[in-house]
């Protein structure tokens, strides 16, 4: 019965020197459903989008057997020909279209380039059905929940007649109702034929769903496990997922007392008026002076969201429960609030909304802090100089001169410098949101030992990673967070990779 | 040799900022061999500054508006509206002009805030917003002068804003000794300020250019400050809209370069999000800019409406277009945080020169368009082309 829909077969991409993936072998039986797991970065999104043609054929070494056949797909439009089609995590919905109109997009019913509106109603009434879901197909897609848009989706590839259906992380931002409803309806499709790999972090999806699952760690695949095996189980998968070595590239801190609380959270609920649901849920943290914290938990678990929260409600969330400072509660509605209360927040995507990549060293460190180099409203530019001196020697920036524009700097240069920006506000909390993403081993070990140095200096920190390795090596104690809750808390001493995974997978 | 090759990277490595100044001389020079050098006679030199006054100035609002990435379409009828009110408030009130000016720029503040306001705390873009302004500022302007049409303006200190030059103090061989003090105070205070900062550069290790090389940046620029000012007092000596243009470059010029309110600015104009996530207030800084683009409009109102000695119902028409064109051949660039308070400048006396140098050579009104929309074109694909370059 064996008989495979898909092959990879020692599939390798390297980006500019970098291996995302080295040698993977992925096979996919005919109407399985084949579950894809590991850690964030560890290449299921590079392997999919190979399989996709977004990086087209040439872009990687190996082969691609579909069907039978090598195939090599050189764009999207190539790979959905054949039958293969991947949702997304973002769904690409248009929010003001009807429908009919979503699921027929790109491939619009039509006599020669007039839209014929009847059929393309009718057609789609009956790809509704086909998904279970009994929604008007004149609504808009603004109008319905992410599950019912989900399910759009799904509708969406069946119209294009799917053989292989590609889901990733279908259910992250799913309530448990729509969760069930969403992997009845892939039991459902299996039961006609067509063929689906999920993408999924909820090891209790997998393991409810899955006939087969992958894992696949460091660009490399670990193993294959089977469900009439009994090899799908929340052990075996963790195991298999984290089994790295930690290298000890984590500079150690000797001296570790801790002073009071200067931030405390209780019963933080973060309401996303833009999502419409709630982004932290019942938060309840501490961090006491001259502490690490580190916050672990899978991409999209909400840990951004608490630090934006946290630093003056930059996204206007609305907001319940009591944040204390030094023991006494406070209401932050604007980031220089929270910059005045000595908070500093390191942005996750540091050229996004970190840094003003058009100007030079010395204006970026000195943004948030405009007012230690000026008198009066004007600027002292040689004091200016002089603090951007400063903070190039002590923690190393590497550039030709302080006039070099940000935008031409290395990762690890460029997050030194946000780096220096926040230090120079002085903060007595600084919270760091992936503070080594993107950035080579010599730079990540120079930004740990700033950060040894900070909390000698009685600063506190709360780092939010998705590494595992940082989060244990760095950390004095560690939270982990899923869907916007805190699912756990452990010490430095009781912590390691499989017990934050159970948490996180949660 | 040295030296040349010194003076070719330092084109090419700056060719954005020297652009512009390049293609003014460019241009300058073809308009004198074209002329005979008519178009460098004192009177239309000084003739072409007066004419470019009142747009130079809502250049210089307009581009701060573009750097924080919005647009001011309202201003060209606001400009001409508040003309006409200082007219009304000068004839048929018969106000004083030394209370109508400050009213109407307080006016300006007033209008311009409120665009900003709803920029900036509704929400609205402010291409609509703007719109909506330049619909009803329009209207306005017909309301107030629907009885009377144009008025005529005679108060002589008014008029002479625009029209008039300052007091020469002492006139020697026919040159007028205050506007040559002027100009020579210029010279000084320039040579005094790039010294001043090339020694601070050199204390921090910063690149500067070589010590011959400065010299002759030196002497060219003050050469062209001398020639202009010897050009202007040879004939009637500085105007006062000439006056009120170094004005408001200086004042602007010294408030984007070195205060904090001005790094704040181009913070907020080259990345909004990380701007807000260094503690600024973006909707303060987007206040603050949308008003003083509507004060700036307020003054280019003053400065057409008594160059016209009068306030007409088509005051203001196309000078936001106008406006928005220079600051674009200044150098702004419409992604935001880019643009020079000296770049808008330069653009509108690039526009001016256009006009002016094609109307001594008889040019007529349909390829003088044609001209200058392509001179623009030229501008912004010269500017997509160096930023790419350059990255």
């Amino acid at each position: 019965m064996s008989e495979y829909i898909l092959e990879m077969k020692q599939i390798t991409k390297e980006f500019t020197g970098v291996k995302a993936l080295s040698d993977v072998n992925f096979k996919v039986e005919k109407g399985e459903i084949h579950c894809l797991v590991g850690e964030n970065g560890a290449g299921k999104s590079t392997l999919m989008k190979i399989l996709s043609g977004v990086y087209p054929y040439g872009s990687y070494e190996g082969d691609i057997v579909f069907n039978g056949e090598v195939q090599q797909f050189n764009k999207i439009t190539d790979s959905v020909g054949t039958g293969i089609v991947i949702i997304y995590q973002e769904l690409a919905l248009f929010p003001d279209l009807p429908v009919y109109e979503n699921i027929f997009i790109g491939n619009e019913v039509n006599k020669s380039g007039v839209l014929d509106f009847n059929k393309t109603i009718v057609e789609s009434k009956k790809l509704l059905d086909k998904v279970n879901l009994k929604v008007n197909s004149e609504t808009l897609i603004k109008d319905l929940g992410v599950g019912k848009q989900q399910l759009i989706e799904i509708a969406k590839a069946l119209s294009k007649d799917v053989k292989l259906l590609i889901l990733d992380e279908p259910t992250a931002a799913l309530n448990e109702d729509d969760s069930e409803n969403l992997l009845n309806l892939l039991r459902e499709l299996k039961k006609q034929g067509i063929t689906c790999i999920m993408i999924s972090h909820k090891l209790k999806e997998v393991i409810s769903i899955a006939d087969k699952a992958t894992v696949i760690r460091d660009g490399k695949t670990i193993c294959t496990l089977e469900a009439t095996k009994g090899e799908i189980n929340e052990n075996t998968i963790i195991k298999n997922m984290v089994g790295r070595e930690i290298e000890d590239i984590y500079p150690k801190r000797d001296k570790k007392t801790f002073g009071d609380k200067i931030l405390e959270l209780s019963n933080w609920t973060a309401y996303d008026p833009q999502v419409g649901r709630n982004v932290s849920k019942r938060v309840n943290l501490h961090v006491r002076k001259g502490e690490i914290i580190g916050i672990a938990g899978l991409m999209g678990s909400g840990r951004t969201e608490l630090a934006l929260s946290i630093f003056g409600n930059s996204k206007s969330y609305k907001l319940q429960g009591d944040l204390y400072l030094d023991g006494r509660p406070v209401n932050l509605q604007h980031t220089n609030q929270a910059i005045k209360a000595g908070i500093a927040y390191v942005t996750e995507d540091r050229k996004g909304d970190g840094l003003f990549l058009l100007q030079d060293i010395k204006n970026n460190i000195s943004a948030a802090n405009m007012k230690g180099i000026s008198l009066n409203g004007i600027i002292n530019e040689n004091e200016e100089i002089k603090v951007a001196d400063h903070y190039k020697t002590s923690i190393g920036i590497k550039a030709s001169s302080l006039q070099q524009l940000v935008g031409n700097l290395s990762g690890g240069n460029q997050q030194k410098v946000s780096l220096a920006k926040w230090l120079f506000v002085g903060p007595k909390l600084l919270i760091l949101d992936e503070p080594t993403r993107g950035i080579d081993v010599g730079a990540k070990f120079e930004i740990y030992s700033v950060m040894n140095e900070l909390i000698d200096k009685g600063m506190s920190i709360i780092m939010i990673s998705s590494e595992l390795g940082e989060v244990l090596g760095m950390s004095d104690r560690i939270y982990v967070m899923a869907e916007g809750e805190i699912k756990g808390e452990l010490s430095s001493a009781e912590a390691n990779q499989e017990k934050i995974m159970e948490f996180a997978t949660q | 040799m040295k030296l040349l090759n010194e003076a070719k990277h330092l084109v090419k490595d700056n060719i954005r900022d020297y652009g512009m100044y390049i293609a003014l001389i460019i241009i300058m020079v073809t308009f004198t061999i074209l002329t005979d050098g008519l178009f460098m006679s004192s009177r239309n030199i000084s003739n072409l500054l007066d004419s470019a006054g009142y747009i130079a100035v809502l250049a210089v609002g307009v581009m701060l508006v573009i750097v924080i990435r919005h647009i001011d379409l309202s201003i060209g009828f606001l400009a001409g509206f508040l003309g006409a009110i200082a007219a009304i408030l000068l004839m048929q009130v018969g106000m004083p002009v030394y209370i109508v000016i400050p009213i109407i720029l307080i006016l300006g503040i007033f209008a311009g805030t409120i665009t900003g306001f709803l920029v900036a705390k509704i929400g609205i873009p402010a291409f609509v917003a703007t719109l909506a302004g330049w619909l009803i500022y329009r209207g306005a302007i017909l309301l107030v002068t629907e009885k009377t049409g144009t008025i005529i303006i005679n108060d002589d200190v008014f008029n002479a804003i625009g029209n008039g030059n300052i007091p020469s103090l002492m006139v020697i061989g026919g040159v007028h000794l205050l506007s040559l003090l002027v100009g020579a105070l210029a010279i000084v205070f320039y040579i005094y300020s790039t010294i001043k900062n090339r020694r601070n550069k050199i204390k921090y290790n910063f690149e500067v250019v070589s010590k011959e090389i400065f010299i002759l940046q030196l002497v060219f620029v003050s050469a062209i400050i001398g020639y202009i000012t010897w050009v202007l007092a040879s004939y009637n000596g500085l105007s006062w809209t000439v006056i009120i243009m170094l004005l408001v470059v200086i004042v602007y010029h010294f408030i984007t370069t070195k205060t904090v309110l001005g790094r704040h600015i181009y913070a907020v104009g080259s990345n909004p999000e990380a701007a807000h996530l260094s503690g600024i207030n973006v909707s303060k800084i987007t206040l603050l800019v949308f008003g003083s683009m509507g004060m700036l409009a307020a003054l280019s109102g003053i400065l057409y409406t008594s160059r016209l000695q009068s306030a007409t119902t088509t005051a203001g028409t196309l000078f936001e277009l106008d406006a928005i064109a220079a600051a674009f051949v200044g150098g702004v660039s419409a992604a935001g945080g880019v643009g020079k308070v000296t770049g808008a400048i330069i653009g509108a006396l690039v526009m001016a020169t256009l006009t002016n140098g094609m109307n001594l050579m008889g040019v007529g009104i349909a390829p003088q368009y044609i001209i200058r929309g392509g001179v623009l074109a030229l501008a912004v694909i010269f500017d997509v082309y160096t930023r790419k370059k350059r990255v």
